[in-house]
């Protein structure tokens, strides 16, 4: 899997992507911060973070789900090459469902609690394939047989609550990926399920992506989902990306301090007994914006005086840091403080 | 709360409007913690073991089957001046064999005319509620689905006839359309569309911001199927439950403007509304003749608001155990 090292023909490419939300009488807050990335066909993506950096935006204002009113997006998000932003609202729905799809997070509340789920799912059908009556039927069916849902036929017939959780989150894959897209993005779809059940998504996910040559956007705030399925992995902070690394590259050595932290704060299989876990200190609000210094700065261990913009003069930038990596950061870690545990 | 209020709230239509948000928030909410049972399923369940609920079910089913059997219910015939030659200058029947309720002042059986002017609130009631609830819904429907300018200008209009007070509106309308029956209806229900109307566009817009409304248009649904197919028949609690409350409403101003004598013009009709009206100019003689159909109105509109308010509680989730 990670042995794509030449990306070919990117189908989907995020380029200098902004979003900035304006309400009236507060001030704007900058989502996401000029982020680039680009995924290649059968190529799966991570876009890794805490809570609040901007991953969800970043996916929403790909499949231009962001509301109008309020929000500014600038930059550049082509599909195949096509320029998303600006597109018309009937361009973009009938590329979503068909050539873009997403799943969420939350299965229960994503799925309509009146509908059945035959209608939902024959819903896509009609919209992008004109399907209609038995033949949307006899398809729905077999795309819930697809994602491993058991009796099929019966399902179709039941509401979401009749669902366990896994078998809603399967469903709404199955929605997604009716019309074999090019893109696929998925947003922490395994967070609200039990652990048993998070493996088996993600088993599903891969095994359906891997066969279609479906470029996957994954996207999680857990280092595990990567280590299992992302070829290449896009850590972001406050709105920005701050590591690039190919999924070996980044598990081995961790060149950012928030990625060193990240690594140590989750339990890992090859960490020996003893390690202990240490979470990064502070949280995601103890921040300064990136034009005044490294967004991180407050919480980091190696922080230095050059890390702001007041004494070294300019904004920390994202770098190649040699190979196919890119980094965001003054002060990185080196062999030395990557094998000790936590930078302290 | 995420609707965006058209105008700076003003009393004591802006007290009203604020009331009606609030619950169109507050039923939003009901999708989202469905669990695993369905929300009809555990609704009908706690409803059933809410005594409140149960009184008011009784009341209204009992003033249904009254109005509904009423010509084979009643003892006797309402329009029949029996006990005429009895009533004198300041001396009205009272009630004796036959007569359980006595009689009015033209002899007739307050009984017989009680459980048949039942058929007349029950028929008023429904009418005016489901034409209110109607036109209000597809204001609601243009308002919540289609937004911006369009929801601008209905909601103007909605807010601007509900900071008109009911009977008063009422009133107006039963006047300007002369006094029958059809045009009593009519004025009933122009007074429930606006609170239909802004009940269904806040709670549609609590809908369309949902997790499923967005998974919908992330898959390429289209914009009328989504507004149409999930986001209404999930805002259609609150409504229902406006539905029930409105009759007891209904039921109350349809008496009130019977009273005023903007009802049917047919005064021999039973009606309660017409009723008490006439048992005015004998209460000295026999306030009981004011007593009955006042009693009746009260129980009957007391039923309706008992059950939706249950109703209420039942479908809102911070209820749900
Ligand atoms: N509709 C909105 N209006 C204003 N600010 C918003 C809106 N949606 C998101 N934000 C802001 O954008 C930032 C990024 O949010 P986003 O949902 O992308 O985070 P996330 O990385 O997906 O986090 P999580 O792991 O919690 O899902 C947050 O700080 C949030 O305050
Ligand atoms: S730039 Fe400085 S503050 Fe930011 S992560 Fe690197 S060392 Fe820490
Ligand atoms: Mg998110």
């Amino acid at each position: 899997m990670s042995g794509v090292q030449v990306p070919q023909t990117p189908v989907l490419e995020v380029e200098d992507l902004r979003v900035r939300f304006q309400r009236r009488g507060e001030p704007a807050t900058l989502a996401v911060d000029g982020v680039s990335f680009a995924v290649a066909p059968g190529e799966t993506v991570g876009l890794v973070g805490e809570s609040g950096c901007g991953k969800s935006v970043t996916s929403l204002a790909t499949m231009g789900l962001l509301p109008k009113r309020g929000v500014q997006v600038s930059g550049s998000v082509r599909l195949d090459g096509q320029e998303l932003l600006g597109a018309g609202d009937r361009t973009l729905r009938r590329l979503r469902g068909k050539d873009m799809a997403m799943v969420f997070q939350d299965p229960l509340s994503s799925l309509n609690p009146t509908v059945t789920i035959g209608v939902q799912v024959t819903e896509v059908l009609a919209a992008h394939r004109g399907m209609k009556g038995d033949a949307a039927r006899t398809e729905a069916v077999d795309l819930l047989d697809r994602v491993g849902i058991p009796d099929p036929r019966r399902r179709l017939g039941e509401y979401p609550h009749q669902l366990s959780g896994g078998m809603r989150q399967r469903a709404l894959i199955a929605m997604a990926l009716a019309c074999s897209p090019r893109l696929l993005i998925a947003d922490e779809p395994t967070t609200a399920l039990d652990v048993t059940i998070q493996a088996q998504i993600l088993e599903l996910l891969r095994d359906l992506v891997q066969g279609s040559g479906t470029a996957l956007v994954m996207i999680t705030h857990d280092l595990g989902v990567v280590a299992g399925l992302c070829d290449r992995v896009h850590v972001m902070y406050a709105g920005r990306i701050i590591e690039t690394a190919e999924r070996r590259d980044l598990f081995a050595r961790p060149r950012h301090p928030y990625t060193g932290g990240l690594l140590h704060s989750v339990p890992r299989l090859d960490s020996g007994r003893g390690t202990p876990l240490t979470p990064i200190r502070g949280s995601a609000r103890d921040t300064i914006p990136w034009a005044q210094g490294c967004a991180f700065a407050p919480r980091c261990d190696v922080a230095e005086d050059d890390c702001l913009v007041e004494v070294s003069g300019s904004e920390v930038e994202l770098v190649p840091d040699g190979g196919t990596r890119e980094l965001r950061c003054r002060h990185p870690l080196t062999p030395a403080t990557q094998t000790a545990g936590a930078p302290s | 709360m995420s609707a965006p209020t058209a105008a700076p709230a003003a009393a004591p239509g802006g007290r009203r409007r604020e009331k009606i948000d609030e619950l169109a928030a507050r039923a939003g909410a009901l999708s989202a913690g469905a669990g695993g049972e369905s929300l009809f399923r555990s609704a009908v369940r706690r409803l059933r073991r809410d005594p409140v609920a149960i009184i008011g079910a009784v009341i209204v089913v009992v003033f249904l089957v009254v109005a509904i059997l009423a010509p084979f219910l009643a003892p006797r015939d309402p329009y029949a001046q029996t006990l005429l030659s009895e009533v004198r200058q300041g001396s009205i029947p009272g009630a004796r064999e036959g007569f359980p309720l006595g009689v009015d002042q033209l002899g007739r059986d307050v009984l017989s005319r009680l459980i048949v002017g039942s058929r007349q609130s029950l028929v008023i009631g429904v009418v005016s509620t489901v034409l209110g609830a109607a036109v209000g819904m597809v204001l609601g429907i243009l308002a919540g689905g289609l937004g911006g300018r369009v929801d601008t200008i209905v909601m103007r209009f909605v807010d601007i006839l509900l900071s008109i007070p009911g009977l008063l509106m009422a009133i107006s309308v039963s006047v300007l359309l002369g006094a029958n029956q059809l045009s009593l209806m009519i004025a009933i229900a122009v007074t429930q569309v606006p609170v239909f109307a802004r009940l269904l566009r806040g709670s549609m817009l609590v809908q369309r911001d949902s997790d499923y409304a967005l998974a919908a248009r992330a898959l390429g649904v289209k914009r009328r199927k989504i507004v149409l197919g999930h986001v209404l028949p999930n805002s259609l609690s609150p409504v229902i439950v406006q539905a029930t409350l409105s009759l007891a409403t209904a039921i109350i101003e349809a008496a009130a403007l019977s009273f005023l004598g903007l009802g049917d013009p047919d005064i021999s009709r039973p009606e309660w509304g017409a009723m008490l009206a006439s048992a005015q100019s004998v209460l000295s003689v026999r306030p009981e003749l004011a007593v009955y159909p006042a009693l009746c109105i009260i129980v009957v509109a007391l039923g309706f608001t008992l059950l939706g308010e249950s109703l209420r509680e039942a479908l809102d989730p911070k209820f749900r155990r």
